[in-house]
């Protein structure tokens, strides 16, 4: 058969296909059969590259070229210079933020070079609708590998081993969660995905689901023989319909080749997964309101213990891991736990993908090994800020965060320091803030959205969050007193202290950090209250 | 689509696949290959530079030569068209002039597996067509 010499590969992410990354798809496609090249060139469309500000994204392999904000009348001129000629189209290189210079391929661009792709490995590589790449990629070898040979506890303690920690916000340690439920005893199991992600904006799980569904599901798969599970559930909310798609997709192309389904590989193990749909409530991504929601109850969350380990879904034992937290689950059965824990801090293990946004040259998606400093984030992979201006603070954590500033730009990233910095990982989203962005502005924002989302079952957080908000609202226009400071100080502590979730127990968190980080100091009236 | 009966099936089934994903898998780590880049500007074509690049690659594939081929721009080397040029990992890279599909062969299998040197060479005190910009 025909070898092609080069791949063209375009981003079928949400970012890029509402900038007509599909008709770009198209257009490539005709001119390179009108040219004749149908036999050298193969068109491919993958999942998000991270770089979607700068999108739509076509790269071309093997030479790493990397085009930028291509647009459909522009793929003609890629054909017949590049892909004909070998002579790259230089007005669509990307451009180096510093020194106004194209960049010729990725592997040059600051933007990747710091990234270690685990959890994205598959992302902007592999097309994510044909479940052939991602077996050429060794996908369902680590399925394979352990249901024909190791025991479930085998399996664990290679998990154990690895260190991986939970991607969806708390950290808790993902080996330790799937030994807990596996030895739960009960006649049926669940294994859930959790793919709410309600942090506004964030879209790390919704880029994984769109560009390796098939990561997620045979980690699940993975999860099951553990755990003793033969069912699985994705809860995905309906707002993310393209990630919806390909899941669908990919859990149809597993069942046909037996990857899913009865008596996987001759095994003897069976399992299936299924689709929930959230409507898109932050509280549902919690895991005990998700299992209410799942159940079609209202989406509240209740009291732990029980953790859904014991009592989940429908009553029985529950396993619930974040989207992010699975798709690293078959490159370490692949590599190895050593391998895996050789990467990150001493008790972060691994890699975390997260959002960068804000004031920042580069906005996009990255994977970075753990411990790794915000300044190389922000000014090296991140390109700087924007505009020339000075750095102020990054938000991480989202609603659940707080604030980091200057003095905190050399602390390795992991979930230890982010609490001890007083802020949080939480899923990932990170904010950027130049020197003409008010913090407190910032932590309204994020109790805005606290105060919109609570579910209103517990006192503290449905009435505290609301009052804290007043007192925000009060000094942002000029009407704050000393006394003011020391309130919100009392009033988190006692929401922290005693509301019933997690939602609850961190709102206070965006406050707390900015009254604590006292970054800002012209004009501004809060920090100028407790300056005074 | 045949359903997979055993993990030795899924191999088997990985192995005749993942040639398909090759290119892109060595897109990954161009620094430990030899890299290796034919001239495709339209005098190049002219001399045949297209069946050379069939020629490598098709070599390449077939031995699973730790290799990649990309096209390249004009080299400025026209009286010697189809030129290559071939960087061998910690070594300067070399550029061979007036290559058909056999010379193209031999330069794989002498130069490249063997690293024995060959003639044809075109003598540059060298710059990569990167480096001049
Ligand atoms: C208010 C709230 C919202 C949450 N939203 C999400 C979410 O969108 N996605 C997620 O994976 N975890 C979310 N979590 C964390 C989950 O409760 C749970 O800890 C997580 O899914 C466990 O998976 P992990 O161990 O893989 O991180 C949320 C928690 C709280 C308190
Ligand atoms: S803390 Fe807030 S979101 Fe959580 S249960 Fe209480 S009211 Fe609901
Ligand atoms: S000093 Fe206060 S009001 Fe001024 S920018 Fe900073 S946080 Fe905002
Ligand atoms: S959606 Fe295309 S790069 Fe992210």
């Amino acid at each position: 058969m025909a070898q092609f010499k080069m791949h063209l590969l375009v981003c079928g992410g949400t970012g890029c296909r509402a900038s007509q990354s599909e008709i770009i798809v198209e257009n490539l496609k005709s001119e390179i059969k009108n040219l004749g090249l149908e036999n050298d060139a193969q068109v491919v469309i993958t999942g998000c590259f991270g770089f979607c500000e700068k999108g739509p994204i076509v790269k071309i392999v093997p030479d790493n070229t990397f085009y930028t904000q291509v647009k459909p009348e522009d793929c003609a001129e890629i054909v017949r210079e590049h892909i004909l000629k070998g002579r790259k189209v230089k007005r669509l290189l990307y451009e180096d933020p510093e020194t106004q210079k194209h960049i010729e391929d990725s592997k040059h661009m600051n933007f990747y070079q710091k990234q270690i792709r685990i959890a994205l490995r598959n992302c902007g590589f592999i097309d994510p609708e044909n479940i052939d790449e991602y077996i050429a990629r060794d996908g369902y070898a680590a399925l394979g590998n352990i249901i024909t040979g190791m025991s479930p506890q085998e399996a664990i303690d290679i998990m154990k081993k690895s260190g991986l920690r939970g991607r969806g916000g708390g950290g808790f340690p993902t080996g330790i969660k799937w030994e807990i439920a596996s030895k739960n005893k009960a006649d049926q199991k669940y294994v859930v995905c959790n793919a709410d992600e309600g942090d506004p904006g964030a879209f790390m799980d919704r880029s994984i689901l769109e560009g390796d569904p098939h990561s997620v599901i045979e980690a699940m798969a993975i999860c099951g023989y553990c755990i003793g599970a033969t069912k699985g559930i994705v809860y995905i909310r309906a707002e993310y319909p393209l990630a919806i798609k390909r899941l669908k997709i990919a859990a149809r192309q597993s069942r046909a080749y037996g990857l899913l389904g009865q008596d996987i590989l001759g095994s003897g193990f069976s399992f299936d997964i299924e689709l929930r749909y959230g409507a898109g409530a932050f509280v549902c991504g919690e895991e005990t309101a998700l299992i209410k929601s799942m159940e079609g109850l209202r989406g509240e969350p209740t009291v732990k213990p029980p953790f859904p380990a014991e009592k989940g879904y429908l009553g029985k034992p529950t396993n619930v891991n974040n989207v992010e937290t699975f798709a690293n689950v078959p490159a370490i059965f692949l590599k190895g736990a050593e391998w895996f824990s050789s990467i990150g801090t001493a008790k972060s293990k691994g890699t975390k993908v997260f959002a960068l946004a804000g004031k920042i040259n580069n906005v996009g998606l990255i994977e970075v090994p753990m411990g790794i400093t915000l300044r190389e984030v922000i000014f090296e992979i991140g390109g700087g800020i924007k505009d020339g201006k000075k750095f102020k603070a990054v938000q991480t954590g989202g609603p659940s965060g707080g604030c980091l500033t200057e003095k905190h730009l050399d602390t390795p990233i992991d979930f230890d320091n982010l609490i001890a910095a007083g802020s949080m990982m939480g899923s990932g989203g990170m904010i950027v803030m130049d020197e003409d962005d008010c913090m407190v502005s910032v932590a309204k924002f994020y109790l805005e959205f606290t105060v919109e989302e609570s579910c209103g079952k517990c006192a503290p957080c449905r009435i505290g969050n609301k009052r804290l908000h007043e007192i925000l609202e009060k000094i942002c226009s000029g009407k704050g007193v000393e006394a003011d400071i020391d309130y919100l100080k009392n009033l988190s502590r006692v929401i922290k202290d005693t509301a019933l979730c997690g939602l609850g127990q961190t709102s206070p968190n965006p406050v707390l950090s900015t009254i604590e980080c006292g970054a800002c100091y012209e004009k501004c009236k809060f920090t100028a209250i407790h300056v005074q | 689509m045949n359903k997979i009966k055993s993990l030795d099936d899924l191999r088997k089934m990985k192995q005749n696949l993942e040639h398909e994903m090759n290119i892109r898998e060595k897109s990954n780590e161009p620094e430990s290959l030899v890299q290796i880049r034919v001239a495709m500007a339209t005098c190049g074509i002219a001399s045949g530079a297209r069946t050379v690049m069939n020629t490598l690659v098709e070599k390449i594939e077939k031995d699973k030569i730790p290799a990649v081929v990309t096209q390249g721009g004009c080299m400025g080397y026209c009286y010697a068209e189809p030129t290559i040029e071939v960087k061998v990992p910690g070594k300067d890279p070399v550029v061979f002039g007036n290559v058909d599909s056999q010379r193209a062969i031999d330069i794989l299998e002498k130069y490249v597996v063997n690293g024995e040197l060959l003639e044809g060479i075109i003598p540059t005190n060298y710059q990569t067509i990167n480096e001049k910009k």
